[in-house]
């Protein structure tokens, strides 16, 4: 089953501006990210100080990993074959796409189940597998839905977030039997119904598949341990019936030791989905002689990582564990959702993420870094400090310094010869003081844009400086 | 106490009366206010939008200008923002301009700040005899931690009732270019925040920051509400004999 693509999707202010439009996934949003502020917020605050704490340490093995990566990742091979597993690195999406589909070939199956990964999502594997005639099944529910839906996934964590319980009701009742156990007649769209249909639809393919594909939320590099945290089992049904594996991670995704991990399963669960722990975590190391997968590959996917690697600013982005908290404290992305930001990575996440694996050569990924009012929600919320904010303003001084609109450079550069010198501004100030009468309520251009929704302010008759130049005078 | 005013680019030229309150405000409370007339910008919109060496060159305009100052208030939070948490980053570290700016930086504050912690005091004497909310500002909020600094001196204002702005922490939507270059998203954002603060029965509502209030507020009056915005400082500047003349 292939998957939709955000190729061609229309740069982040255009795609903005008809998303807030859309009041029905407005409200969808509105409802299910605060829903979601709330649990997190009350599970952090019950750590009290310690949260902080907990986040400078997640934040030091993060970094620390990062700048000895060569060292871990070569450690991390060895634990995987040592382990029975094989190893595989791929440099970018299509290397990382031919070795799965050469590897499940080579199982002789034309069908894969999958786990919710974002590194296949991000390489766009189920569309290269399609291509090589074989199925790819997505088992997180809300990962099925989107697919089910030939949607787009709008979230990291819920896939299917802008999704209403009746639009997801239609899509399980139209598409269901096209790819496997259909949807009961008379499906209601309550929840608990909704989540047996997709269990029935779900579990003949579990006990069906042969191969399973999957990503990792972390990779022990002295153990060679692969852990994936989920809340439904679906994952974990992937990760112990087939009889091969194939996960495909990140090379940012290591952390160094075993006793690392404790850092983020507590880190992790209570950012994502507000809870102190979540309901299934598996950790498989290698194979196990007559337990789960005979066969495990380990794909190691750079795909632009090495790049971010080498920005001072930027590399902290490498620091994301993909807990979602970003995007829902995002004030921008409550009210235009995930499919605007053209890529798998939405929200602030996405907006430092996307460009910086990308590398900026499309009008859309330069519009990215601009997606923001830099509230630093962001950062206030990230559990391993990424200041989000700090890497927007790095990236649009990328942009600024290659590509800036010409009426965005003009705007500029007046400012800065009127702010050069105090004469400059005082003469601007009187000259706006004089015409502070003619200026329309609608203005053209750059400023049109403020005032097609606001009023600008009256223009005083005197600037604060006259006023203190005349009272000096004065006294 | 001698204390240098940097006013900002957009209250000097947009909001005069709120330098006025600042001066009103200090001098009222015994205090000396100086205004170095080589100040302009503190070069916020030039960093935020990716122009990082105009934002250098008006950094070391501005250490220039109040490098001498024991104190230097300035009646907007991200603008003492940008010039002590952005300032720093600059230089080059142990450059000349990184230096100065650590020395200079701990001795810029918002007002609300400068009077809380500086001249500790939360009563300062003013009347403002209307319903009031607050919003506080990204950078008073999360970037200065500005905290219940804004609400205690709120409270003490005779007079003032202060009601509760729902969904108080949220950004407004300004956030400079922002506000033009995703237009559709920064009015969605505002007419949120202005909704919010109709529904609370307020005549004023109030920021550390007139940049938000000038978003907020286009908003507001495009709606023809009759919420009006104004700056804190000229609620803590207003006393009974003003009332009284006006
Ligand atoms: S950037 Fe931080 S908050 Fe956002 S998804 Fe990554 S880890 Fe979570």
């Amino acid at each position: 089953m292939s998957s939709a693509t955000f190729l061609g999707m229309p740069p982040f202010p255009e795609a903005a501006r008809s998303a807030v439009e859309d009041s029905r996934t407005r409200h969808n949003l509105h409802k299910a990210t605060h829903t979601i502020r709330g649990k997190r917020d009350a599970v952090v605050g019950e750590l009290g100080d310690d949260w902080q704490r907990l986040r400078a340490e997640g934040e030091a093995v993060k970094t620390h990993t990062l700048r000895h990566l060569d060292h871990y990742l070569e450690k991390l091979e060895e634990s995987v074959r040592r382990a029975g597993g094989t190893v595989h690195w791929a440099a970018d999406a299509d290397e990382a796409n031919a070795i799965v589909t050469r590897l499940v070939k080579q199982t002789g199956e034309s069908e894969v189940v999958k786990v919710k990964s974002m590194a296949t999502q991000e390489i766009e594997l189920n569309n290269a597998l399609e291509a090589a005639g074989i199925t790819a099944y997505e088992t997180d529910l809300a990962e099925l839905i989107v697919q089910l839906g030939e949607d787009l996934p709008s979230h990291i964590l819920v896939p299917a977030i802008h999704l209403g319980r009746a639009q997801i009701r239609e899509i399980f009742l139209d598409k269901m039997a096209e790819w496997g156990v259909p949807a009961p007649e008379g499906l209601t769209d309550d929840p608990r119904a909704l989540a047996e249909a997709a269990r029935v639809h779900l579990r003949e393919l579990f006990l069906r598949a042969k191969v399973a594909v999957s990503g990792a939320n972390f990779a022990v590099a002295d153990s060679g341990t692969l852990v994936v945290l989920e809340s439904e089992g679906n994952g974990r049904m992937c990760l112990t019936l087939p009889e091969t594996l194939i996960s495909v991670v990140g090379i940012e995704k290591i952390v160094p030791t075993w006793s690392d991990l404790e850092v983020f399963m507590q880190l992790l669960p209570r950012s994502s989905t507000g809870e102190r722990m979540n309901p299934y975590t598996s950790t498989w190391t290698g194979v196990t002689p007559g337990d789960g997968p005979q066969d495990f590959h380990l794909v190691l996917l750079d795909n632009g990582r090495t790049d971010v690697l080498a920005d001072t600013v930027g590399r902290q982005a490498l620091r994301c564990i993909r807990c979602s908290a970003c995007l829902n404290i995002c004030p921008v992305y409550e009210r235009t959702g995930g499919h605007a930001y053209g890529s798998v990575y939405p929200g602030p996440i996405g907006a430092i993420l996307t460009p910086q694996l990308k590398g900026m050569s499309s009008e859309a990924d330069r519009a990215l870094p601009y997606a923001s009012s830099l509230c630093g929600a962001c950062y206030d919320v990230c559990p391993v400090a990424i200041d989000i904010p700090e890497v927007l303003v790095h990236l649009r001084e990328q942009v600024a310094s290659t590509e800036a609109p010409l009426g965005e450079k003009a705007l500029m550069a007046g400012a800065e010869a009127v702010f050069g010198s105090s004469t400059a501004l005082d003469a601007a100030q009187r000259a706006a003081g004089v015409m502070r009468g003619a200026v329309p309520k609608h203005l053209p251009g750059l400023a049109g844009k403020w005032t097609d929704t606001r009023d600008i302010p009256d223009i005083p008759e005197e600037s604060f400086r006259k006023w203190w130049n005349e009272r000096e005078e004065g006294r | 106490m001698r204390i240098a005013l940097f006013i900002t680019c957009v209250n000097d030229t947009l909001f005069p009366d709120t330098g006025r309150a600042v001066v009103r405000l200090l001098e009222r409370l015994g205090h000396e206010v100086v205004f170095p007339t080589g100040q302009t910008c503190c070069g916020q919109m030039h960093y935020n939008t990716g122009y990082r060496r105009p934002a250098a060159r008006l950094a070391v305009r501005f250490v220039q200008t109040f490098e001498g100052a024991d104190a230097v208030v300035v009646p907007s939070a991200s603008c003492a923002a940008m010039i002590r948490e952005h300032y720093p980053k600059l230089g080059r570290t142990g450059s000349r301009l990184s230096r100065r700016m650590a020395d200079l930086g701990p001795r810029v504050y918002d007002l609300t700040e400068f009077l809380v912690d500086v001249l500790q005091v939360t009563d300062v004497g003013a009347y403002y005899p209307h319903k009031v909310v607050y919003h506080p500002t990204c950078h008073g909020l999360r970037f200065l931690g500005l905290g219940d600094r804004p609400y205690r001196l709120l409270r003490a204002v005779r007079g003032l009732e202060l009601l509760e702005l729902p969904g108080a922490t949220e950004c407004c939507g300004f956030g400079g270019t922002f506000a033009v270059k995703n237009g559709a998203v920064s009015a969605a954002m505002g007419f949120d925040k202005a909704r919010h603060a109709v529904g609370t029965g307020a005549e004023v509502l109030c920021a550390v920051d007139n940049s938000c209030l000038m978003h907020i507020g286009g908003t507001l009056s495009r709606q023809r509400s009759g919420l009006r915005i104004t700056h804190i400082a000229e609620i803590l500047a207003s006393t009974e004999k003003e009332y009284a003349t006006t």
